[in-house]
């Protein structure tokens, strides 16, 4: 496939996600080192699901490939569910550490507040599952080939980009919504994230009927970034001044000395 | 080897104040110590991604050397006199036998060096020390990188003369032996450390055995860890020597972050000469031919006054020791200047630098690149190797953080590396094959 195909699907799937961290995350250490941790305890996830799911492959008929695909369904339900428990695991051990920080430090403040925690954790998770979506896809389009010889999709490059960047948002808004809903102890809303997730995941197994799949995604990424928003302290009001550079708390603690 | 930043002695973010004043009253000196820990945490953090950087830059060379040049996974039949035992038997079991024995080889070999150096060092035979890291930088800065460029020049096609190219090469020699072993722009030295570091792990994954290199990374780090942290351990002997000499331990073979310039104290006529901190670093010495890599992973040091990380991968004391090391004299002197000094760096934080031996830079990007060249194919595990060793860095400096001893920085990483490594290629990667087959999404 061409170069054009390569970079596109990169910027497509990737540009949100690197925006965001060359923005935000990549001036402040302590934030990096709690993203690549995210991106850690996600993989941790991955490799648990991943053991589980294998262990049922050996054990099952390996001809019937009907059995597979079920096998393969209950490895992406596991999976989700675990992701979302590693997620948790994540939340505690943050508890943990800033407790002991504060315990430390004399200080009032913490050096990172549980809602950037938060922000950074859930973007870790997106870049993480994002690339272990993606990257296979890009470096294979790199190389020759057509796709879809067989008479699959065409589009297969360009859905899989636009899923993957959709699933890295919805990581980043998972892990806002869920670390505030633990924070006030709202489990109904953690239970709303979850099944978000599960449904996500479900709706791709209709691919290649990519309407089905990616339309109903895109919306949910619109719903869960709103409620992270909400979530995080945001509102029509804030929203306003921000547009309008008017919001003089912005800009006063971003403003640099000359 | 790390060693930690000393945060009990530079506890003040006065710009460019090394060292507390000794006529501090008492109760700010209490207050320091409660801001310490906090100050301590930033710095933490900061040392951390100073560190992953370079890191992270090391394994990017040698990641897409080894997918671009295939001349560093090819099977030449070469192999490293080290290794005698070759791998392609017919039988499993002679395959592991063999692997064995050659890591076996390699261990002692290393070890015996190891003890080698350490006994120089005990009985000051400096000269020698500095011959041997001078002649194995030389090796690798001109004949390495030659044969490096000739691969590269192979794999895209692009004809070069010979003129030209001994050009080139006699400069990137000439240059990087200049900033290595004497002065030179930070960054500068800083490149130069990460393309030798680089350059010696494709070495390292070109000539070792696919077996060999797993099972030799498993035991260097156990050998990193006994070496450190056992009462008779050859690095926890030069540690503790180098602590009662009081010299800082084989400011060589380490990558630094920061440069320590007093140069502004002779221009306001305060007359102090001007003071290079650690901030050279030597290759690692290997001689193909007639040497091993003799550097045991360096351990981590206990804090120093001159703060910063200082893994000491491979203890070798450069001739600037004698010079140009922080005695007590010219600590004194800093201690005395006023403490309006002008900032002599841009930022007060980076006072105490960060260093990183280069024996952890090379076996890092070894497994980094092995994952690379032997994962079929696979970017995954790559990904994985790559999160499991930054992680395991980050674990390691925090433990260094907490315990304030020398500790030693290959474990940790090497361990998470390798668990996921084998997890990735063989537990997930049929998973997101799958996965990607039907197009689902996790």
């Amino acid at each position: 496939m061409t170069a054009s195909v390569f970079f596109g699907c990169t910027f497509i799937a990737f540009g949100p996600a690197i925006a965001l961290f060359l923005f935000t995350i990549a001036r402040d250490p302590l934030r990096v080192i709690f993203l690549i941790a995210g991106a850690f305890f996600w993989l941790c996830s991955l490799l648990l699901s991943s053991l589980v799911w294998f262990i049922t492959v050996q054990i099952s008929n390996k001809e019937s490939s009907s059995q597979q695909k079920g096998l393969l369904i209950f490895g992406v339900v596991l999976s989700v569910l675990l992701q979302e428990t590693c997620r948790f695991g994540y939340y505690k051990l943050l508890k943990k550490a800033n407790e002991g920080l504060l315990m430390l430090s004399a200080e009032e403040t913490m050096p990172i507040s549980i809602r950037q925690l938060a922000y950074v954790s859930g973007l870790g998770f997106g870049f993480m599952s994002g690339a272990f979506s993606m990257v296979n896809i890009l470096a294979d389009s790199v190389g020759p080939g057509t796709t879809g010889i067989h008479g699959d999709s065409q589009h297969y490059f360009l859905s899989s980009a636009f899923m993957t960047m959709a699933i890295i948002l919805l990581h980043m808004f998972w892990g806002v919504v869920f670390f505030d809903s633990c924070e006030k102890q709202h489990w109904w809303s953690l239970a709303v994230v979850v099944i978000s997730h599960l449904l996500v995941s479900c709706l791709t197994f209709q691919n290649p009927q990519y309407v089905g799949s990616l339309v109903p995604t895109y919306i949910i990424v619109f719903l869960v970034g709103l409620w992270a928003f909400f979530c995080s302290g945001g509102s029509l009001r804030n929203l306003k001044l921000c547009l309008t550079c008017k919001d003089k708390d912005f800009l006063l603690a971003n403003h640099r000395p000359r | 080897v790390t060693e930690a930043p000393v945060p009990t002695q530079n506890q003040h973010p006065e710009p460019g104040n090394g060292q507390a004043p000794p006529q501090r009253t008492p109760q700010v000196v209490e207050s320091e110590e409660d801001e310490d820990e906090e100050l301590t945490l930033k710095y933490g953090a900061k040392h951390v991604i100073m560190l992953f950087v370079p890191v992270t830059l090391c394994m990017v060379v040698v990641v897409a050397t080894i997918k671009s040049v295939s001349f560093y996974t090819q099977n030449d039949g070469q192999r490293l006199i080290y290794t005698p035992f070759p791998e392609d038997t017919d039988t499993i079991g002679q395959r592991a036998l063999n692997s064995v024995l050659n890591a076996t080889i390699m261990i002692s070999v290393i070890i015996v060096m190891t003890m080698v150096l350490v006994l120089l060092y005990k009985y000051r035979c400096y000269r020698v020390i500095q011959g041997w890291l001078f002649l194995s930088s030389l090796l690798l800065l001109f004949f390495f990188s030659f044969i490096y460029l000739k691969e590269v020049f192979k794999t895209y096609n692009v004809a070069m003369d010979w003129i030209t190219l001994a050009v080139i090469v006699w400069n990137f020699g000439v240059v990087g032996m200049i900033c290595i072993h004497w002065k030179g722009p930070l960054r500068l030295q800083q490149a130069y450390l990460i393309m030798i570091s680089a350059l010696m792990a494709l070495v390292f994954i070109k000539y070792l055995p696919e077996w060999t290199a797993w099972l030799i990374l498993a035991v260097i780090s156990v050998y990193d860890l006994l070496a450190v942290l056992c009462p008779k351990g050859p690095l926890r002997i030069l540690v503790e020597t180098a602590q009662e000499r009081n010299e800082p331990i084989f400011p060589a073979l380490i990558y630094s972050s920061t440069m320590v310039w007093l140069v502004n104290m002779a221009d306001t006529g305060l007359g102090h000469r001007p003071m290079t901190r650690k901030n050279s670093t030597e290759a690692p010495i290997t001689q193909v031919e007639s040497q091993s890599l003799a550097l045991g992973p360096a351990p981590l040091s206990p804090p120093e006054d001159d703060g910063g990380f200082t893994p000491n991968w491979m203890g070798h004391q450069e001739h600037q020791l004698g010079p140009l090391q922080s005695t007590d004299e010219t600590r004194r002197e800093i201690q005395q200047l006023p403490s309006a000094r002008p900032p002599v760096m841009d930022d007060d934080d980076e006072e105490r630098g960060v260093k990183l031996g280069l024996g952890d830079f090379i076996f890092y990007s070894m497994l980094v690149g092995k994952a690379s060249a032997a994962a079929s194919g696979d970017w995954n595990t790559t990904l994985a190797s790559f999160v499991a060793i930054l992680i395991g860095l980050c674990l390691t400096l925090l433990l260094l953080a907490i315990f304030k001893k020398a500790l030693p920085a290959l474990p940790i990483s090497i361990f998470f590396g390798l668990v996921f490594y084998f997890a990735t290629d063989n537990l997930v990667r049929p998973f997101m094959d799958q996965l990607a087959l039907h197009q689902f999404y996790i």
